[in-house]
């Protein structure tokens, strides 16, 4: 494997709700954290100390209110959702809890959406990218399936694929196996191990599960908005 | 563009049951449009062809007798008790020059110099009153097409023949063939022989007309080598009063266009066109308002796919665009269906219809209500595709 290089750092980063309201509320308290492209990491904690609130942040997916969150050593405050949607795009992959595949796609294209919304028809080389993710999690014969025809497990091993075929700096999954049975779990963990092996691309799991966090090589732990470890 | 439309007829292929059933509802509303439309067209047409089949769209008269009342000498105040005159049956000044200045007009098609007065038609014992038209007949017909209005004999007004009206022939008991006594007053009277017999289907004048060449009605009528009014046929129908107003400015004539003659039926003909123009565009509303509930509901169902579609790179101008290509593709899809609808009710109409009156189809009728309906679903998408746009993807994401 390359070198390993920073993919996500946060200086003192803050978020607030209801900025200004007599109800405001700071959800993270200043978090300082670094993501190199060698972390496999489980970000735990109890529910309600933020987890998916920084999950978020990390995923430019939403806007601090204080700090400052570089990626790929780029500050990312100052920019707007036209550019914030582009690094989104490029740079990071997202598995949620619930799957949530693009209903009126076959899986095929499910795993080109992101290339497809970035770079129009997808191309040879892009659905030969994604035939051969697909394959990767074991799923090549259910290519021209519709994600209703599909199990749980097998709709979540189509997310990660789509996750993966842009080739992200850093991959994010909210609960990947939170919705499935322990088996289909362990075998969705192993997928990410492996492409966090093959693809060399940084991994961050967030997990209420204490033994999935344990086989991860890094455990940040979250309480009330803080990191604890 | 691609991925937009893409995406938006993945959507509206999904959502069957809610496409197809806002397809009928946006081709119910444009069939009723096209119909609508096609049909008050062509009843008006049809109208206007026949108010116009026995008038000129522009008559033309000697101005009116007025009388000249000489300015008062300085400071002093004048009082005018004014009779109007009478005015007398006079010919138009340089008729023959005004005639040759109005056929080089642009937008005049024809022009027929008649000259008109009363008279008495009697027969025995019976008298009618009747109205002498004295005119060049081959000018005459390209005014009033008196040819395709004959009933029995010929058309022809040399010579002391003379074509009369069916309705006075019933009046006086006359035929082809026979006499009629012309009296015009001042003892100058005629006998001709009734050529033939017309029907021009307005009651007035079939039982008054008496058409004559200008020769004979000039010397009944005692204006010898004088006209009365000059009829004048324009290409443009509705351009009537402009050129009339034109032809009064420019040479001093009363100048009367069709419009004004039938100002009530003009009045009639835009009510009905208000009408026609209130209900298209209350149908385009409620066409517009079936569109937006549909993509409001479906943005509703779809906030997560939407949500996740932001998460991974897709900008809020492509969301937006999603939904607008969908409206717009209901909106042409619906408007095509529904514009073959209308016509082919219009089509039945003339085919099976009550058959009063054939409805011609105006060739842009189709593509502009399709246009219409078309922008109609962009503008109606638009509320929908904004929210999509603006959907926060966390918040999509987590509660969509």
């Amino acid at each position: 494997m390359a070198e390993p290089r920073e993919v996500m750092r946060l200086e003192n980063l803050r978020k607030s709700y209801n900025v200004g309201r007599p109800n405001e509320v700071e959800v993270l308290h200043g978090i300082d954290l670094r993501v190199d492209s060698s972390d496999f990491a489980a970000l735990v904690g109890p529910s309600g100390s933020g987890k998916s609130t920084l999950l978020n942040q990390i995923g430019l997916l939403d806007t601090p209110t204080g700090g400052e969150l570089y990626l790929l050593g780029e500050p990312t405050s100052r920019m707007d959702d036209h550019a914030r949607t582009a690094a989104r795009g490029r740079h990071l992959g997202f598995v949620f809890q619930f799957h949530h595949l693009i209903s009126a796609f076959t899986a095929l294209e499910n795993v080109m959406m992101p290339m497809m919304v970035s770079h129009g028809r997808p191309d040879r080389e892009t659905s030969d990218r994604a035939r051969s993710l697909l394959a990767d999690v074991g799923l090549e014969k259910f290519a021209d399936r519709r994600p209703t025809e599909l199990s749980g497990g097998q709709q979540q091993r189509v997310a990660i694929a789509r996750a993966l075929v842009t080739r992200p700096a850093l991959l994010l999954a909210d609960e990947p196996t939170g919705n499935l049975d322990t088996r289909t779990a362990a075998d969705v963990f192993k997928l990410f191990r492996r492409f966090h092996e093959t693809h060399g691309c940084a991994v961050l799991l967030v997990t209420h599960d204490p033994r999935l966090a344990e086989t991860c090589d890094r455990t940040i732990t979250l309480v009330d908005g803080r990191i604890v470890n | 563009m691609w991925i937009e439309s893409t995406i938006a007829m993945r959507f509206l292929r999904q959502g069957k049951a809610q496409t197809l059933l806002i397809l009928v509802g946006i081709a119910v509303g444009v069939a009723v449009i096209v119909f609508v439309v096609a049909l008050i067209a062509g009843l008006q047409a049809n109208i206007i062809e026949r108010t116009l089949g026995t008038q000129a769209h522009i008559r033309i008269e000697a101005p009116e007798e007025v009388n000249r009342i000489a300015p008062p000498p300085p400071g002093a105040l004048q009082l005018v008790l004014e009779d109007r005159r009478a005015q007398s049956l006079r010919p138009i000044n340089n008729w023959q020059q005004l005639r040759d200045v109005l056929e080089r007009l642009p937008g005049v098609t024809a022009v027929s110099p008649v000259v008109s007065g009363p008279a008495f038609g009697r027969r025995g014992d019976a008298v009618a009153s009747v109205a002498l038209v004295g005119m060049d007949l081959s000018r005459y017909l390209r005014v009033i097409p008196l040819d395709r209005n004959m009933i029995d004999g010929r058309l022809d007004v040399g010579s002391g023949n003379a074509v009369i009206g069916r309705q006075l022939a019933n009046d006086l008991g006359l035929r082809t063939g026979s006499k009629l006594r012309l009296e015009a007053g001042d003892g100058r009277d005629a006998i001709v022989n009734v050529a033939g017999l017309f029907e021009l289907g307005v009651r007035e004048l079939d039982a008054r007309y008496v058409y004559l060449d200008l020769k004979q009605a000039q010397s009944l009528l005692g204006l010898p080598g004088g006209v009365t009014v000059i009829d004048v046929t324009v290409d443009q129908l509705f351009a009537a009063d402009q050129v009339a107003a034109h032809i009064a400015g420019l040479t001093g004539v009363h100048a009367e266009s069709w419009m004004e003659s039938n100002a009530q039926l003009m009045n009639a003909l835009s009510s009905q066109s208000m009408s026609t123009n209130m209900i298209s565009f209350f149908v385009a509303i409620s066409v517009a308002l079936g569109i937006a509930s549909v993509l409001a509901v479906s943005v509703s169902q779809r906030t997560r796919e939407i949500g996740i579609l932001r998460a991974m790179g897709t900008r809020r101008g492509q969301m937006l665009r999603v939904f607008l290509v969908q409206g717009a593709v209901l909106g042409l899809v619906g408007s095509a269906i529904g514009a073959l609808a209308g016509w082919s009710l219009v089509a039945a109409f003339n085919n099976f219809g009550p058959g009063l009156f054939y409805i011609p189809m105006p060739p842009a009728l189709v593509p502009a209500a399709m246009a219409l309906a078309t922008a109609a679903g962009v503008v109606a998408a638009s509320v929908p595709a904004s929210r999509a746009a603006r959907l926060d993807p966390v918040e999509a994401i987590r509660y969509g």
